[in-house]
């Protein structure tokens, strides 16, 4: 499967590696350069002697997204720093360039919850810190 | 009216002002404490601080009561999404997105936020019109309504010089509605003679740009003194 993700942050560079590594094909969009650093960190080779992609751009520049490889993107995941940013970049891949399956990281829960009723795959960690500290406290609260 | 206006920079603070003056009810969602501080002074109760992208702060203002939703910030993603959510999830009748980056509007286009508004497109049309020797120069396009008034420099070599403007057989939805020459503008009568140099301002259906330039411009570049 081809994968396409948007900002290599702590999470968008784990799941690009850990997909890169079962075998899949990677491709890696983030406005910052050094930002591929984190993508060679801790593996024996680099990013590209691994045939992972790397492109530099932002997310709205459509020809970005395009040199990244979204034409033929199975996949599109949006996980760059902005709710907002992320939210429309994962319309605009289904919407206009027809990406089967998008997942957008979303800090909010408000609005991960709104926008998963629309149909967009949300994922909003901060909902899960939530709930893992529910959980945790439960003990205390019996 | 009630209008919710996100974002009180230069536009959106001027925005509030005339709205305000018009006799309507208004609320200018500020997300930088400083910023708010310094409209709350002016605006009192009609000023709000907080992030208008959380779904809390749009309710906290009224948002399902409002008539129209402004999004006036310097992040076209944040106006893109103000505008998406107070249509789609609050069903907002009328929403205005401003532009900021022109590469943008596709993507406003795409996820239905109409009117957005650029600015920088604007002001480029504008200084297009002052630039002698432009060619073609968009100077409106609404683009729910189809409708485009466009201006061009006639060349030396269009097959309308000399013709009257009755005889000028122009494609079906194309109009010319003011000839400017010699430093001012008048109405063409049937009568009115083309000359080179003329500047031609015309009505038209989108898409006819290029037919037309034909008749005016056929090079494409404005004529040569």
């Amino acid at each position: 499967m081809f994968i396409l993700i948007v900002g290599a942050g702590r999470v968008g560079s784990a799941v690009a590696k850990s997909a890169l590594a079962a075998g899949h094909e990677v491709s890696v969009l983030d406005e910052d350069p050094l930002s591929h650093e984190r993508l060679d960190a801790g593996q024996s080779k680099s990013w590209e002697d691994a045939d992972g992609q790397f492109t530099v751009g932002t997310a709205l520049e459509t020809d970005a997204l395009i040199q990244a490889g979204i034409e033929r993107a199975d996949v599109f995941i949006a996980s760059t720093a902005g709710d907002n940013t992320n939210l429309i970049i994962a319309q605009i891949a289904q919407k206009r360039f027809g990406v089967e399956k998008a997942i957008v990281r979303v800090m909010d829960p408000a609005r991960a919850g709104w926008y998963g009723e629309q149909g967009l795959h949300t994922i909003s960690p901060t909902q899960h810190a939530i709930e893992m500290f529910e959980r945790a406290l439960q003990p205390e609260l019996a | 009216m009630y209008a919710i206006i996100v974002g009180a920079g230069k536009v959106g603070r001027n925005l509030a002002r005339e709205l305000i003056i018009k006799g309507h009810e208004v609320s200018l969602i500020e997300s930088s404490r400083s910023c708010y501080l310094a409209i709350e002074e002016e605006f009192e109760h009609a000023a709000q601080y907080g992030d208008a992208t959380e779904l809390w702060v749009l309710e906290r203002s009224g948002i399902q009561r409002a008539d129209l939703v402004v999004a006036v910030t310097g992040d076209d993603e944040d106006n893109m999404l103000v505008c998406q959510v107070a249509k789609e999830k609050y069903l907002c009748d009328r929403i205005i997105a401003r532009v900021n980056n022109p590469r943008n509007h596709d993507h406003f286009r795409l996820l239905g936020i109409q009117p957005a508004v650029s600015a920088t497109d604007l002001i480029l049309r504008l200084i297009e019109h002052e630039v002698p020797r432009y060619g073609l120069v968009h100077l409106l396009a609404l683009e729910e309504e189809r409708l485009e008034i466009i201006e061009l420099e006639v060349s030396s070599d269009a097959p309308t010089v000399g013709e009257r403007v009755s005889e000028i057989r122009l494609p079906e939805g194309a109009l010319i509605i003011s000839v400017l020459r010699d430093g001012s503008g008048f109405v063409p009568k049937p009568d009115t003679v083309i000359e080179a140099g003329d500047e031609v301002l015309l009505v038209l259906d989108p898409g006819l740009e290029e037919a037309i330039t034909a008749y005016f411009a056929p090079d494409g570049q404005p004529s040569v003194p």
